[in-house]
């Protein structure tokens, strides 16, 4: 049992950096990132081959970051001068071409068998306490990286972020530059869903392109939007409360015997994008709040 | 050669054709509402669904299924639009139509959710009367194929008719190009709302159960089929009619060709690089000027 519960820790570790990335370029860049499973798988694949090929495993982590990073400017570059209509569009099909890329280019990625044995840090030294070591490590990268963003969203980074997602066009006369702080915000939160994914393949040391559905997409927006879609702290509170929900439903959907394996996880699924939609709707002013912090003002 | 890279473009206007209809439905959301929905990819779904339970388990013939696959597609599209989506839309502000975008694509989670305990994840094909291909011009053709072209095309031609002869298309294209001015001249765009989320979403319905008569339906259908319908719209400009229909020719083609260089498993990569193509070339679309709902 305990170890049941380190794991989902650790996973509910994982899904606040996600989290975390999207409260960067959706709740202060008003930026749709639906291709957020694209980025996480990237950074898997990124740290598990480089890894699995002898690059010492911090390195691995720092590239899979990277490169999420990069691709995530480059695919909103693309779109630079579009409404934000065709980044969900191009962010959406992204993530189905890392799909099918992780699923056909076997000579890289195993195909649908997957990477398996990716080395984890330290196990060997650690034996039994390893799990609770990669734990503390998880929620270090976490609070680290939720650090981070509160002091750049503090900074005038962040104001003048949230400038341009309130009106890019006001932004502009004001003299700041739209599209750098654009896509710098997006390759932060992609980076972001590229670390995470770099640590849950060294985590569970297998990858295959089934642990990266695009209803996790879902259940990150669902983690963001229920705690706040602008708020740092809230992002990880509702990544936690995602993580119980879906872990708990598990057990709730098995004391019902009345339906089979598929029903349960249709059901289970059904309630995680009902709740988004509900999430969505009850907040009148919208996910976002309107409002922007003055100069020096601590929000 | 020549025959292979034609038996290609026919094969990928055929099935162009079959994607034009959800992506018509794509594009007059986009006109009429002003967002990107979704959920069109699980109302296909929906529509292959409805057209599979007639024909197949109440033995329906295969003309009466079309209708009832437009009629429940269409009622569901409206139905969850006012449950899911309209709530959303109604709050104001610049981010509003993402924030209802982002609804839509739960809302397909939870429509193919409901399909998946419904139906479970067993492939289920459609009762209709296996025919063999016939050969015109060194080009091989099949009947069921041409007829749903034809049912394709007349759907397209219809909705054309519609919103230049009706007087509620006219509104319609009103609402589109200016929902305010609309509004004074007393047209209701609430009203004209749930007609164009009921004809939008009949269509993908119609569109998704002409899509899996030769072959079969799952509850992840739609969500297969949507990158390619999204691509159509996109290389269409998103809020024209006629160009949904060419975009839709076109990425079909597209992605038949790109068979002759590419392994089949990566054909609907051919539909992202159709939409950063345009996107990075012609952001309005390859046929903006002609014709858009919104003029």
């Amino acid at each position: 049992m305990i170890t049941y519960l380190v794991f989902v820790a650790t996973l509910a570790g994982i899904y606040s950096l996600l989290s975390l990335g999207l409260v960067m370029s959706w709740g202060q860049g008003g930026m749709t990132n639906l291709g957020l499973v694209g980025f996480y798988g990237l950074g898997a694949y990124a740290s598990a081959l480089l890894v699995g090929a002898g690059t010492p495993v911090a390195l691995g982590w720092v590239a899979a970051a990277t490169v999420a990073a990069a691709v995530g400017g480059v695919v909103c570059l693309v779109t630079r001068t579009l409404r934000g209509d065709y980044l969900a569009i191009v962010t959406l099909g992204f993530a189905e071409v890392v799909r099918l890329l992780e699923l056909n280019e076997t000579w890289l990625t195993g195909g649908s068998n997957g990477v398996s044995g990716i080395p984890a840090p330290f196990k060997a030294s650690l034996g039994v306490a390893y799990p609770f070591a990669y734990l503390g490590l998880t929620w270090l990268l976490v609070l680290a990286a939720a650090l981070l963003l509160a002091r750049l969203l503090r900074a005038p980074f962040g104001r003048a972020l949230r400038a341009v997602r309130d009106d890019e066009q006001v932004a502009a006369v004001a003299g700041k530059s739209v599209l750098s702080l654009k896509v710098k915000a997006f390759a932060i939160g992609a980076g972001l869903s590229g670390l995470a994914g770099a640590l849950y393949a060294h985590f569970t040391s297998y990858i295959a392109p089934d642990s990266f559905m695009v209803q996790m997409t879902i259940y990150i927006f669902l983690a963001a939007t229920a705690g706040g879609v602008t708020r740092v702290s809230g992002a990880i509170a509702g990544a936690v409360g995602v993580m119980t929900l879906l872990e708990g439903s598990r057990f709730l959907a098995a004391a019902i015997p009345a339906f089979n394996a598929v029903q349960v996880a249709s059901i289970r699924e059904f309630c995680i994008a009902a709740a988004l939609i509900v999430v969505m709707q009850i907040r009148p002013e919208g996910a976002f709040t309107s409002r922007n912090q003055m100069a020096g003002h601590r929000g | 050669m020549l025959a292979v890279i034609g038996q290609s473009l026919v094969n990928g206007l055929m099935q162009g054709a079959l994607v034009a209809l959800p992506a018509l439905g794509l594009t007059l959301i986009f006109s009429v509402l002003g967002f990107v929905n979704f959920s069109v990819a699980a109302q296909m779904t929906v529509g292959a669904y409805a057209g599979w339970l007639v024909n197949s388990q109440l033995q329906w013939p295969f003309a009466a299924t079309l209708p009832v696959a437009f009629l429940a597609a269409g009622l569901v599209g409206v139905l969850t639009d006012r449950i899911a989506l309209a709530p959303v839309r109604a709050h104001s502000g610049g981010q509003a139509p993402l924030m209802v975008a982002v609804v839509s694509i739960a809302l397909n989670l939870a429509i193919e959710s409901a399909l998946r305990f419904s139906f479970g994840n067993d492939l289920q094909s459609y009762d209709v009367p296996v025919t063999r291909d016939f050969r015109f011009a060194g080009l091989l053709l099949g009947p069921q194929e041409l007829l749903n072209v034809a049912i394709a095309l007349l759907a397209a031609v219809a909705l054309a008719v519609f919103f230049t002869r009706t007087r509620l298309g006219k509104a319609m294209r009103a609402v589109a190009d200016n929902a305010d001015l609309a509004r004074l001249k007393g047209i209701m765009p609430n009203r004209l709302a749930n007609l164009a989320t009921f004809i939008a979403m009949g269509l993908a319905g119609l569109g998704g159960a002409l899509l899996v008569v030769t072959t079969n339906v799952d509850p992840s259908t739609g969500s297969r089929l949507v990158l390619i319908v999204f691509a159509a719209s996109v290389v269409g400009g998103l809020t024209s009619v006629p160009g949904a229909v060419l975009g839709a020719l076109l990425v079909g083609i597209a992605g038949e060709l790109s068979l002759l260089v590419i392994s089949p498993v990566y054909k609907s990569v051919t539909a992202f690089l159709a939409i950063l193509l345009v996107l990075l070339i012609r952001p309005n679309g390859l046929f903006a000027g002609i014709s858009a709902v919104r003029r």
